[in-house]
């Protein structure tokens, strides 16, 4: 007898069909399983056989087939022990009044019989859902990721009794889980930009970067509050689109990060990755490709503390995603791609002992400081518009009694920012100043006659460079519009000509 | 053949020693053709020098002296009359120098300014300031050319069109550090840079503490600015007070360390300088006395700038302590700074940090 199954393997963020078809006829006995396999679904087999006897079937001494469609693309992963299980018993007419076609299914069985978590569950019932199945059979602990998915009948499944129940038709009660609503409001509740006092400066900075989506370096004393500071940057972004919130479930489902959430992404990420990390890390990668930081950092704050410590080859991996907003894996068996759109926060010491410029407490010599400041990549530093200086805070500050703003506040500002950026660039491919274009910068960063001298004489006692006085133009332009004032003023130019990126000039002092 | 040049590279023999050999001898020529049998009964004088003198009448490979004269480099010994004479009273005055411009007036006096290489800004200023008002009353300012406090030094001097003399460590033809390249011609133009190694000589560590007491040994005063607990403007101070040299310090906080060194020589009875203008007058120097006390705050500033103004000393303050003092607003705040510094009442030292400009 014949019998199909629909499941999925993903590639990238995206869940690609594939059937699950099953033959037993009369022959030599064997259980044959053909379509382009992976070793991991190779050794399904066994797993499925044994699975299926410890659940109370026995395999008939006949020919067992079991093929995978379409036959050209590589099968891996391991959801796959449910669908074949599921196609082998009805083949074998245990469950032969099943309506399979109805059914999208994927999970892991181990040798009792018990359904074990996948990933990319999300991504795959998306798919389906797409494809016109209504119903699918998953494993327990995806189900909430599966029901995220609206018009969908989802079962959570333990066991493989437990899918027979489902596909026979009879009465099957699901166990309930209870969930503990404070804590989740708990873990949802995000670090706020009223818990900082003092900081004015790098506060203001966080907000002005945000707005143009500025990337942002910090450079401080250890102990100023950077990493508190970066923390907090996810809180003033505006709120996340539905879209893109599937789109980062997506990204976390396929990590297999989503069941300790068990809900949508509704917070922007927040990733701070050790500077030990790789370049596969950081970009994503493996010889089955999982996706790396700056995708788990998708439209959230990617947070490099201690710039100077990363490996620049690491560094450098960031540049290509940095411009086309995704990063691109080419492997043996196809490409994949993955969605990196991120705010990149960076921090760092000044020097080596983190004092300088405080000659009182600073003991590195010249070469020293000079060489752990060459060793950020400049490339990297020509992709970042605003740099800060955080100073250690004061004693008095720490207990100042003022009320700080919250993040709430902020953020309607910024939103507001965001909304005149995006009406100014209806129609371009860009949507943020941050974006513009050399070529563009003259259209909309225009200064008049008086403010070229102010910048030209900025110019050249700064000793800037081309690249660096456009970054502070397109700030100057984000100030402006935080303002809500057309036109770029003398303030806003003064603002951002403090707030341009590192000047080595500083770090060599005569 | 030039004897005294000979004489001055032959390696392994100490100053002291040279200074010996050429008291008994009386000339570098009259060395050289001094009998073996005669220089060894010259007192106080080991055989091994006398080996290396001999060795080195042998040896056919000097370094070419007419090549000096090209490159404008001076070659002075203690035979010559132009020969610093104030430096030729230490106990061990260097037999041969060599000299890149001009070698300060005799008759004027001269002021050592050394100090820490990574100095604080205060210090820096200070450093400035002092050989400004010292070298608007035609004394010599005299140190090492290293960053930090050195270079300060030397730049004042320049700033008021004074004379500055720079002593190295290496040879005179090289300029270290590199990153002062700008101030080593500058100095050529108005003072002289001297070496006691002959020019092409890298620069090394050790060749350093050794050039010091020739910095001590061409002033009258040493004037330690800034220099930690063991730093190696002590040893110029250490110096100094061999030779009887008047040392000078500018106090500082008890708890910066980079005042310690000088708040230490302070505590062992070296001179203070807490005021320049009394400095000044100790020195005892008639000349014109052309300062003018340059009161800023007179001067019209708008009300947001006195109040960033005030705020503002010779310790660079951050841009988030100035939000603090002032309760400005960024905007506000920068577009003050940025006015105060384009007329030139601040200056940023450090990204996001200023200091008064003097």
């Amino acid at each position: 007898m014949y019998s199909i199954v629909s499941t999925a393997i993903i590639q990238g963020i995206h869940a690609i069909p594939i059937c699950v078809e099953a033959d037993v006829s009369n022959g030599m006995p064997t259980f044959e399983m053909v379509g382009f396999l992976a070793s991991e679904v190779k050794e399904a087999r066994e797993r499925v056989r044994t699975a299926l006897r410890n659940s109370g079937f026995l395999l008939p001494p006949k020919r067992i087939t079991v093929n995978f469609t379409p036959a050209d693309i590589r099968k891996s992963g391991s959801g796959f022990d449910l669908p074949i299980a599921v196609a082998v018993l009805c083949a074998m007419g245990s469950l032969a009044e099943a309506p399979l076609d109805k059914f999208f299914i994927t999970g892991e069985v181990g040798l009792n019989g018990k359904v074990q978590p996948v990933r990319g569950v999300l991504p795959m019932i998306a798919d389906a859902k797409e494809r016109g199945i209504r119903h699918c059979i998953v494993p327990k602990k995806n189900k909430k990721e599966a029901e995220l998915v609206t018009d969908m009948q989802v079962y959570g499944v333990e066991s493989i009794r437990d899918v027979i129940c489902i596909l026979s038709g009879e009465l099957w009660q699901e166990r309930e889980e209870t969930y503990n609503i404070e804590e989740i409001a708990e873990a949802v509740r995000m670090p706020d930009f009223s818990d900082i006092h003092g900081q004015q400066l790098v506060k203001r900075a966080c907000e002005v970067a945000v707005s143009g989506r500025h990337n942002l370096l910090m450079v401080g004393s250890p102990g100023a509050g950077k990493t508190m500071m970066a923390m907090r940057i996810p809180s003033i972004l505006p709120p996340l689109l539905d879209e893109e919130q599937m789109e980062l479930s997506k990204i976390y489902s396929v990590s297999g990060l989503f069941s300790e959430r068990e809900q949508l992404m509704k917070v922007r990420p927040f990733r701070a990755p050790h500077h030990t990390i790789t370049a596969q890390g950081l970009s994503g990668g493996g010889v089955v490709p999982k996706p790396g930081e700056i995708s788990l950092a998708h439209k959230g704050v990617l947070f490099l503390d201690e710039l100077p410590e990363f490996q620049n080859q690491t560094l450098e991996i960031l540049r290509q995603p940095m411009e086309e907003k995704c990063v691109r894996l080419v492997r043996t068996h196809g490409s994949y791609e993955y969605p990196a759109e991120f705010m990149l926060v960076a921090a760092m010491n000044p020097c080596k002992c983190g004092y300088y410029p405080n000659m009182q407490k600073c003991r590195c010599s010249q070469a020293s400081i000079e060489r752990y400041i060459n060793r950020v990549s400049r490339p990297l530093l020509d992709r970042i518009d605003i740099c800060v200086e955080a100073p250690q805070i004061a004693f008095r500050d720490l207990n100042a009694l003022g009320v700080e703003e919250t993040s709430a506040q902020i953020r309607e500002r910024v939103i507001a920012a965001q909304q005149i950026q995006e009406k100014r660039y209806q129609g371009e491919k860009f949507s943020y100043n941050s974006q513009i274009p050399a070529e563009r910068i003259r259209e909309y960063c225009g200064l008049d006659k008086k403010q070229e001298q102010y910048m030209g004489d900025i110019y050249e006692k700064l000793e800037l460079t081309a690249r660096s006085y456009h970054k502070i133009l397109k700030v100057a332009r984000t100030l402006a519009d935080m303002e809500q004032s057309a036109k770029i003023t003398m303030r806003h130019l003064n603002e951002a000509v403090c707030y341009r990126s590192l000047d080595k000039k500083f770090w060599e002092r005569p | 053949m030039n004897y005294s040049y000979w004489f001055a590279n032959i390696a392994g023999i100490g100053n002291r020693t040279k200074n010996k050999l050429i008291l008994a001898a009386g000339s570098a020529e009259e060395l050289y053709f001094l009998p073996e049998s005669q220089l060894k009964r010259i007192p106080d004088v080991e055989e091994e020098a006398v080996d290396r003198l001999m060795q080195a009448r042998k040896s056919e490979t000097q370094p070419v002296y007419e090549t000096l004269c090209e490159e404008g480099i001076a070659f002075l010994t203690l035979e010559d009359e132009a020969y610093p004479e104030k430096l030729r009273q230490i106990p061990d005055a260097p037999y041969a120098l060599y000299v890149k411009g001009r070698l300060p007036d005799e008759n004027h006096k001269s002021v050592a300014i050394v100090g820490a290489r990574m100095c604080s800004e205060y210090g820096r200023a200070v450093a400035r300031q002092l050989a400004r008002r010292l070298a608007s009353h035609g004394i010599c300012v005299v140190s090492g050319m290293a960053r930090g406090i050195d270079a300060a030094g030397h730049t004042g001097a320049l700033e008021a069109d004074g004379i500055t003399c720079a002593v190295l460590g290496c040879g005179v033809d090289i300029c270290y550090p590199k990153s002062n390249a700008q101030l080593y011609q500058n100095i050529l133009q108005k003072g002289c840079i001297l070496s006691e190694y002959p020019p092409g000589t890298p620069p090394q560590p050790m060749l350093f503490p050794q050039r010091n007491r020739i910095i001590s040994g061409l002033s009258d005063v040493v004037v330690v600015v800034e220099a930690r607990a063991r730093s190696g403007s002590l040893i110029t101070a250490d110096q100094a007070l061999e030779q009887g040299r008047d040392v000078y310090a500018v106090p500082g906080r008890m708890y910066d360390s980079l005042s310690s060194g000088c708040n230490g020589l302070i505590r062992q009875g070296a001179g203070i300088i807490s005021n320049i203008e009394d400095f000044v007058k100790e020195l005892e120097v008639s000349g014109i006395n052309e300062y003018r006390q340059e009161n800023f705050e007179n001067l019209l500033l708008e009300k947001g700038e006195s109040l960033v103004y005030s705020c503002v000393d010779l310790r660079p303050r951050n841009i988030e302590e100035l939000l603090q003092k002032t309760k400005l607003p960024m905007p506000v705040l920068a577009q003050i700074l940025a006015q105060l510094q384009h007329k030139g009442f601040i200056a940023e030292t450090f990204k996001n940090y200023y200091i008064r400009q003097s």
